[in-house]
């Protein structure tokens, strides 16, 4: 087993042999993951912007954005230079304070959810020994700015969108924590690099979602609920309640939700990934490539390989999940308010549970099998 | 300096993350045209004259759900160190949280009987 590229420390060690400290040294690497991580998130929402754009052209069999850039790429972004250019309307009649601090408020937990998500054994912003608990508490915020800004608007169509909003992530909720708790118990960590490591191995074969088919199923759907993507996307639902809580933004705070839920959506998926579909390991495990072919496994190239394999892995697997996501918009119907909870409430949660359940009784009789 | 090692990267990161709306809201405050007559800041309602606010007394259909979901996430909260430390804890365990779930599940079908679990 490799342990990996280490940029971190080589990275630190090469600034100690210029002359600086080693705490100076430490304090220049910091930012450099976090924002490479945070370009890493915005570019990944221009491609899936772009790609959502595409594939619903072709599922209504149109050809979608085509001038902008070659094959129409460059839309996303002539999207975001309109939207800066777009005039800011504060309603006379809202609380302007609350009405700014909502979408804000929105987006900083989602950006910030990207601290746990690994790339690589040490391509991770940090690896923080809460993980994915970390990330649970961070996706409780999201609520509070949906409804912050639902009732700032002081719009009729907003407060009810708000409120629908807040609705429909609690429920969701406590499925999506309890069906990451069985995989917490099958790695008996919560750090999502431990996570990984423990799916690793086998290959396809080692990955978590065939020992938790039940709990993958209930994260996605859950994961799709509270990104409020098309088939619960009730807060917004245009012939019902204009926009939602989204009904008086413009400008540049109408792009922050716009952005967020499609940062939601690739962060829903890079998480499935991480958790069910083996993160950065490849199908056919490395180890075995590299002996068939006859490369040492302590080789720096094959290290270097690995590494941009690993990033490979995780985000074609993460865009497969979104292709999903996107094709599931264009042949689910938009379910009601009152199905919605009760998927998520008398369906998802008992369903959770029992799968938590089963997953401690199978633990206790195969524990070579679940994690030991 | 920090208690928990490894969460200076989450304060950092919550710096660097919180220049993304930063950022997009002063450049857009730069470029942006400002103006317009009061007509332009009136509360959207389908295009005719708004009647009435939103801020009045409001039926909050879902708090019997905000009341449900904050018993189960506590639950939660309760079992992440049981799922955690699991398999250093063997059968007995097993057979507590199986207890504790099951006076929840009693809660749950208590609320689903009551209706509290209905949206109308």
């Amino acid at each position: 087993m490799t342990t990996g590229i280490d940029l971190q420390g080589s990275f630190i060690k090469s600034l100690i042999d210029l002359g600086l400290p080693a705490g100076a040294a430490k304090a220049v690497w910091m930012p450099v993951p976090m924002v490479l991580m945070l370009i890493g998130a915005t570019v990944g929402v221009l491609v899936t912007i772009w790609q959502e754009r595409k594939i619903s052209a072709a599922a209504q069999q149109r050809i979608g954005p085509e001038f902008m850039g070659p094959f129409g790429l460059l839309s996303p972004v002539a999207d975001g230079i309109k939207f800066v250019f777009k005039e800011d309307i504060i309603p006379a009649k809202s609380d302007p304070w609350l009405f700014t601090l909502g979408p804000i408020i929105v987006v900083l937990p989602v950006f910030l959810s990207y601290l746990i998500v690994p790339f690589g054994e040490n391509l991770a912003v940090t690896n923080v020994a809460t993980g994915v608990f970390l990330w649970i508490a961070l996706s409780s915020v999201q609520p509070i700015g949906l409804l912050m800004s639902g009732y700032a608007s002081n719009n009729k169509y907003s407060l009810l969108g708000g409120l629908r909003a807040a609705a429909q992530s609690i429920s969701y909720e406590i499925p999506l924590a309890l069906a990451v708790l069985a995989v917490v118990m099958m790695s008996n960590s919560l750090s999502s690099i431990d996570i990984v490591e423990q799916q690793s191995g086998y290959g396809i074969f080692g990955w978590n979602v065939w020992r938790q088919p039940i709990g993958f199923l209930i994260f996605w759907i859950s994961a799709l609920a509270e990104c409020e993507r098309m088939p619960f996307d009730l807060p917004e639902a245009e012939e019902e309640l204009v926009a939602g809580y989204q009904t008086e933004y413009s400008g540049m705070k109408f792009a922050l939700y716009y952005v967020a839920s499609y940062v939601n959506l690739v962060l829903s998926a890079l998480l499935v990934t991480v958790l069910y579909l083996g993160g950065w390991e490849s199908p056919i495990p490395i180890e075995l490539l590299a002996g068939w072919l006859g490369i040492s496994e302590t080789s720096p190239w094959l290290e270097i390989a690995d590494a941009s394999l690993g990033i490979t892995m995780t985000v074609l697997k993460a865009y497969f999940l979104v292709f999903t996501a996107i094709l599931l918009r264009w042949t689910v119907p938009r379910v009601r308010i009152d199905q919605l909870l009760d998927l998520g409430w008398k369906f998802l949660l008992p369903v959770s549970l029992a799968n938590l359940l089963l997953t401690a009784a199978l633990k206790l009789a195969f524990p070579a099998a679940f994690g030991g | 300096m920090f208690v928990l090692s490894g969460y200076e990267y989450l304060l950092g990161f919550l710096l660097v993350c919180s220049l993304v709306p930063a950022l997009a809201l002063s450049a857009s405050k730069l470029l942006r045209p400002s103006g317009g007559g009061p007509e332009r800041r009136t509360t959207y309602e389908s295009g005719v004259e708004p009647i009435g606010g939103a801020w009045i007394q409001f039926n909050i259909r879902y708090y019997m759900f905000a009341l449900v979901f904050v018993i189960f996430d506590v639950e939660t909260v309760f079992l992440y160190p049981w799922a955690v430390a699991f398999h250093r804890l063997g059968l007995l365990a097993f057979v507590e949280a199986l207890i504790f779930i099951a006076i929840l599940v009693v809660a749950l079908v208590y609320a689903w009987r009551k209706g509290a679990l209905e949206w109308s």
